[in-house]
């Protein structure tokens, strides 16, 4: 599903404060799969993430998304096939919006937006079904302000918005880091269901070791630009955080801060 | 008294007129969360556009509309500056309307002002139409009414669409309009160019209703504009339904225009009135830091459990 080679991020180029945050990177994630990625402060995984979302352009290499080369379209046009998630509440959502209308801007995803009504009958009901599957009640709150809910209700309809039209890859760029530990563990549960549910090809960014065990099928650890560990199936299963940490403690002990 | 009376009677219909600049600039700052001083020069475009119009003999409503759209002009030039070139917004808008002075000038064929004595306006051409006891601020009252509710009603409808949806929410959180697949780029193009086409129709039919268009005439609009949006925004709250968000933001130009009127009466010097414009913006603006620094807010146990 998603093809990246030989790909070269510079931070900085020509300036005292240069800075290669990927070098030569390589990572190929087939449909179906639901990756976890970790790695400490300033491995690269959030610049990964924003490059493949068209948030930075890359120096080399080139990325392809179910065979078409997207390596320079603009973050716009690419995210008829990328459904994000980022690390903020805030910058998900648009909060002075209602839910409903939210989820109507979430809807035309990657769709010609014309001058026809912004939010159609038929999308009202689909809205209120999709809300169920939260269980946050949020289904008789359509008319609602999104500033109105609360961090993990924010992420919940954050999530839902990215997912409402099926992407090709979700990107979920420590979607729960901001949230408190209850809250966090439901928002990767509902991750979980809307993955499974949609069978959605997934890349998720986690600080959390356990969860990047515990979710997906495939494990990838990188370290200063580089993946340094790719595990899936069986293997990855019979992980424990001391094995992730022992792995890890090759190449710095800066990951036990994160 | 009655000269009073007669100087808010004026007002009033200057402030519906003035209220559909005043749209324009709800448009950028509230919809788009865009300060844009493009508005002082485009005001001043429209009414340099109309006038020069109407001296060469075009039918006035029709120049109306070409002021209009050299308004749309004017809103795409900074919207290119920002989006394209990367200009911080403010310094975009500043830079469109100091440019737009040396436009306006040469439009007006390099004088600094027109007058319309004698000429057809559509003010004239309306009060030939109604009854014989409109007097001419009725008349631009009525004229000021038909055309903001017009213009209400088309926003109201616009931003309810697709691409108006977009619009509001690249104002609210660019970045998740972006990851919608929204180009925002164009959604911020889009909404200075209907702003400023706004605010030069609002200059054209000023220019029209006094009489003569100048050169200078736009100098202040943003502040202006500011002033009505905050005043509609005090008086009537922003938990109240689009269209009559709209609605209060001609409102409080109107309310604008009445207060300045009286303190005109009560003996301020005209000359000293965009100072005093200023610093009713000014506090207006900072009410909020100085609420939560002065006034501890109550809460309310009931409510907050």
């Amino acid at each position: 599903m998603l093809k990246i080679r030989n790909l070269t991020k510079v931070f900085n180029i020509g300036t005292i404060n240069e800075q290669m945050v990927l070098s030569n990177l390589n990572l190929h994630i087939r449909e179906g799969d639901f990756v976890t990625l970790i790695g400490g402060n300033g491995a690269g995984k959030s610049t990964l993430l924003n490059i493949i979302a068209g948030v930075y352009m890359p120096e080399e290499g080139e990325i392809l998304l179910a065979g078409e080369d997207i390596t320079k379209m603009p973050e716009y046009k690419r995210a008829a096939f990328l459904g994000r998630v980022f690390q903020d509440p805030l910058m998900g959502t648009a909060a002075d919006m209602e839910i409903i209308e939210n989820l109507a801007i979430a809807n035309r995803r990657g769709k010609r937006r014309g001058l026809s009504w912004g939010v159609t009958r038929e999308e009202k009901t689909k809205f209120q079904e999709a809300l169920k599957i939260l269980g946050l009640g949020l289904e008789n709150r359509l008319n609602d302000k999104v500033g109105l809910l609360s961090g993990g209700q924010r992420q919940a309809l954050a999530l839902l918005m990215a997912t409402i039209q099926r992407p090709k890859l979700l990107l979920l760029d420590e979607h729960t880091a901001a949230l408190d530990p209850k809250t966090a563990v439901k928002v990767l549960e509902l991750t979980q269901e809307l993955v499974e549910k949609n069978r959605l090809t997934t890349l998720m960014v986690t600080h959390n070791m356990k969860d990047a065990i515990k979710y997906g099928n495939r494990l990838i650890m990188m370290n200063k630009g580089e993946i340094v560990y790719d595990v899936s199936g069986e293997e990855k299963k019979n992980l424990k955080v001391t094995d992730l940490l022992e792995k890890f403690g090759s190449f710095s002990d800066r990951m036990l801060l994160a | 008294m009655e000269g009073l009376l007669l100087s808010i009677n004026s007002a009033v219909a200057q402030g519906v007129l003035w209220g559909i600049m005043t749209l324009g600039v709800y448009i950028t700052y509230k919809i788009l969360d865009y300060a844009d001083l493009t508005v002082d020069g485009s005001f001043a475009l429209g009414g340099a556009v109309s006038a020069i119009l109407i001296m060469m003999g075009w039918d006035p409503l029709l120049s109306l509309l070409i002021a209009f759209l050299s308004g749309l002009v004017a809103g795409v030039v900074t919207g290119v500056l920002h989006t394209k070139l990367k200009i911080p917004a403010i310094l975009s808008g500043i830079l469109s309307m100091i440019a737009l002075y040396s436009i306006n000038l040469s439009i007006m064929g390099g004088k600094a002002n027109i007058a319309l004595l004698g000429m057809e306006t559509v003010f004239t051409k309306a009060q030939a139409l109604l009854p014989a006891g409109f007097d001419k601020a009725m008349v631009s009252l009525s004229i000021g009414v038909v055309f903001s509710l017009a213009i209400m009603g088309i926003l109201y409808w616009f931003f309810g669409t697709e691409i108006g949806a977009l619009i509001r929410a690249t104002g609210n959180n660019e970045n998740m309009a972006r990851a919608m697949g929204g180009n925002t780029d164009r959604m911020k193009i889009l909404g200075l160019l209907l702003s400023n086409g706004l605010v030069a129709l609002s200059g054209a039919l000023v220019a029209q209703s006094q009489g003569y268009a100048d050169v200078g005439m736009g100098t202040g609009t943003i502040v202006m504009g500011l002033a009505a949006v905050i005043i509609g925004e005090v008086l009537f709250g922003t938990r109240i339904n689009y269209f009559f968000r709209m609605t209060s933001v001609v409102t409080g130009s109107v309310i604008y225009r009445i207060i300045i009127a009286i303190i005109l009466r009560m003996g301020l010097k005209s000359s000293n009135l965009k100072l005093f414009t200023a610093i009713i913006v000014a506090m207006a603006l900072s009410i909020p830091e100085i609420k939560a620094k002065f006034i501890k807010p109550k809460i309310n146990l009931e409510k907050a459990e």
